[in-house]
């Protein structure tokens, strides 16, 4: 993951709508946008932007209504050409490319979902699917062959005589999606593409995006108005403010660590149990290894003032739970770890959302224990612990830590590594 | 009232022109004339050729088939009276005409509006001048058509192409730029060359538009037949006109009955000729 190239590289990109040369001079000079509107009577889209993008990554660029995220998105593939600045598509400026040169990037690299879904109301779903290949002079057989795959891919299998009027908006949109696929282009331009649609269907979209990503690892730039939205699916988000990108990070960056006032109020009203994981919950868990007699185990369990403890294997393997009245009786009749040990505990994921455990929390006897794909223990989750992570206490909220330091050292914008979130995603 | 600015020679002017026009390009209004004289000429013969009750027939056949049953009802009884009226070489004369100076729209229009519709500079110098041609009265460019043409069929055709053209373009331009932006966007974000979006995208959806603008045009060519048969023009317009001169009343609405019954035909088969296809598709 680390290792990813550099697929979209924005600098410094600037739109103004209007008398251009003036309002970038004001701009320079750091005057505001609506300062500008007065004096020049142009509109500052987006001004000064800059951000990178990684293969396989999905970039979420977040802001209300004429925050230019629209704008900013569009100068991507250049549907709107910026006033100044540069756009890098692996490593090649297209505001510097002519005509045909930006057909053939459109074609082959980059394709786009629109918030309206944007589909050829007098073509069939196949034919509007087919659109983009169609243009690129692909045979027949072959571009058909192309889209029903793509059609597969997003579930409509079937529909693809259809006409759009004739399908739902989640359908449509499904086919705006396949639109995109069926060109196999590395990059994915995706404009409030689930905006037009209700919550649940939305939802659901957002699954199934994320599940498609898992397997074709496309690059994707995401704009959205719905702060939910971007923190379910951005690997990172970008916040954007009256042009400007206020502040890039990590969903947790963005959300623990509000680079300003304007942040903070944005994800203020956030619902913290749809954001924290069970990995950013849980304590160090104490152990005992299956080798150690009951005396051991017990022994631990009373310096350490707990009732029962994980026993583990020599790879930190979790094998069961004992209790201490259980390690007890053990010493009395003279058994090992092994006669009393309780196999059937709760266990979870690091990448369990805190509302989806809250059940397991509050139901089980013993602390729920934390294991990754291979079983081993990584830790366990304390009720106290999963309480005041959600009330926002940054004390029981692990990896937060390291990101706080490195905000504080100046790194913030940057990507912090939290090596078990990275590749949980991708494991789904 | 004080003449502080002399009188300006507009009228001079258009006279120079209309004669430089008539010597110089001489030719190019005579290759013209005899151009529309053979089409128009051509097609009353062929129509001619069929008898009058086939005709009908086939007629009754294409409104029902386009539109419905009682469009077809009516093409039949509309017809049959025309033809029992005795008005039938006329209206097959009318007919000719309207179709010739509708061909010549469409032929000259939609280019035109296509073109206006992607060049906003275009667009700026086309419009006036449609304003121009259909509100500048027919009389005043009949005068000069009859120098360019003579006398007969073809300044008739000229001056129903003047009248009748403007609402084609008007509308093929409404059509293409009333397609969505967001449909436009789309096809520029997967690369589509100006001509494959107008072919593939832009003109499939202005179509029922630009239907509408074609049907205004035959209408309109139609109210310019009386007009046109002045200048000499044969068909029903002329039995109108000859009425009127004579003060045939009877005669007179026969005549104009006729082309009542040519216009509701005309107009409910073109209407649904945009209609009629695709079903679950646009609009």
């Amino acid at each position: 993951m680390t290792s990813n190239p550099i697929k979209i590289k924005v600098q410094n990109v600037t739109k103004v709508f209007g008398k251009s040369k003036k309002a970038i001079q004001l701009l320079n000079e750091g005057e505001t946008k609506n300062a500008i509107l007065k004096k020049t009577g142009a509109t500052v889209g987006v001004s000064k932007a800059s951000f990178e993008v990684k293969a396989g990554e999905i970039f979420v660029i977040m802001g209300l209504s004429g925050s230019g995220k629209s704008t900013l998105v569009r100068m991507i593939n250049r549907l709107i050409d910026p006033s100044i600045g540069e756009v890098f598509i692996d490593g090649e400026d297209i505001v510097k490319m002519n005509k045909e040169q930006l057909r053939e990037v459109r074609r082959k690299k980059i394709s786009m979902v629109f918030q309206k879904f944007a589909l050829l109301p007098h073509r069939t779903i196949l034919e509007n699917v087919e659109y983009g290949l169609e243009v690129q002079g692909i045979q027949k057989e072959t571009r058909s062959q192309q889209a029903m795959d793509a059609l597969k891919l997003v579930g409509l299998e079937g529909y693809e005589h259809q006409y759009p009027k004739q399908l739902s908006g989640g359908m449509q949109q499904r086919v705006g999606l396949a639109r995109a696929l069926a060109n196999d282009s590395d990059i994915l331009l995706m404009d409030e593409a689930f905006s037009a649609l209700d919550p649940l269907i939305r939802k659901d979209m957002q699954d199934e995006l994320l599940d498609l990503q898992s397997s074709m690892k496309k690059t994707i730039v995401f704009i959205t108005h719905d702060l939910d939205e971007a923190l379910r699916i951005g690997d990172r988000i970008a916040l954007m403010k009256d042009g400007v990108i206020v502040q890039i990070g990590t969903p947790e960056e963005i959300l623990m660590n509000p680079s300003n006032d304007y942040v903070e109020r944005f994800v203020e009203d956030v619902d913290l149990s749809k954001v924290l994981t069970a990995g950013h919950v849980m304590k160090r868990a104490e152990t005992v290894s299956i080798e150690k007699g009951p005396r051991v185990a017990l022994q631990i369990m009373k310096d350490l003032g707990i009732s029962s403890i994980y026993v583990v294997d020599k790879k930190k393997t979790l094998l069961g739970a004992i209790t201490a009245a259980e390690a007890n009786q053990a010493i009395e009749n003279r058994q090992g770890l092994t006669d009393i040990l309780k196999e059937e505990v709760t266990t979870v994921s690091p990448d369990t959302l805190l509302t989806d455990l809250f059940d397991k929390v509050s139901t089980a006897s013993i602390p729920v224990a934390v294991v990754d794909e291979t079983n081993r223990l990584k830790g366990i989750l304390v009720r106290g612990a999963v309480i005041g992570a959600l009330a926002g206490n940054n004390q029981d909220i692990n990896q937060i830590h390291t990101a706080k330091s490195e905000a504080a050292a100046g790194q913030l914008g940057k990507e912090v590594k939290i090596t078990w979130n990275n590749g949980s995603r991708n494991s789904q | 009232m004080e003449q502080w600015l002399p009188k300006l020679p507009i009228a001079l002017w258009v006279d120079d022109f209309v004669n430089w026009l008539t010597t110089n390009l001489e030719v190019a209004f005579d290759g013209v004339t005899i151009i529309l004289e053979s089409v128009v000429e051509g097609m009353v013969a062929g129509f001619g050729f069929i008898p009058s009750y086939i005709f009908i027939i086939l007629l009754t056949l294409i409104a029902w088939k386009v539109s419905n049953k009682g469009i077809g009802l009516f093409t039949l009884i509309g017809l049959f009276l025309v033809d029992n009226l005795g008005y039938w070489e006329p209206m097959l004369e009318t007919l000719a005409l309207v179709l010739t100076a509708v061909f010549i729209s469409i032929l000259l229009g939609i280019p035109m509006g296509i073109w206006a519709s992607q060049k906003q500079m275009v667009k700026n110098v086309v419009v006036p001048v449609l304003d121009f041609m259909q509100t500048m009265p027919a009389f005043v460019y009949l005068i000069p058509a009859i120098f360019f043409f003579n006398i007969g069929v073809v300044p008739g055709v000229v001056a129903s192409v003047i009248f009748a053209m403007p609402p084609t373009i008007r509308l093929t331009i409404l059509g293409i730029q009333q397609v969505p932006a967001d449909i436009i966007e789309a096809t520029e974000a997967f690369g589509s060359t100006t001509s494959q979006r107008l072919l593939k995208v832009q003109l499939p959806l202005a179509m029922p538009t630009i239907m509408a603008g074609i049907n205004q045009s035959i209408m309109l060519a139609l109210s310019m037949v009386v007009i046109a048969s002045m200048v000499g023009a044969p068909g029903l317009g002329a039995d109108v006109y000859r009425a009127v001169t004579q003060i045939q009343i009877g005669r007179g609405f026969e005549a104009g009955l006729s082309i009542v019954v040519i216009a509701i035909i005309l107009d409910r088969i073109t209407q649904n000729i945009g209609k009629s296809k695709k079903q679950g598709g646009t609009f």
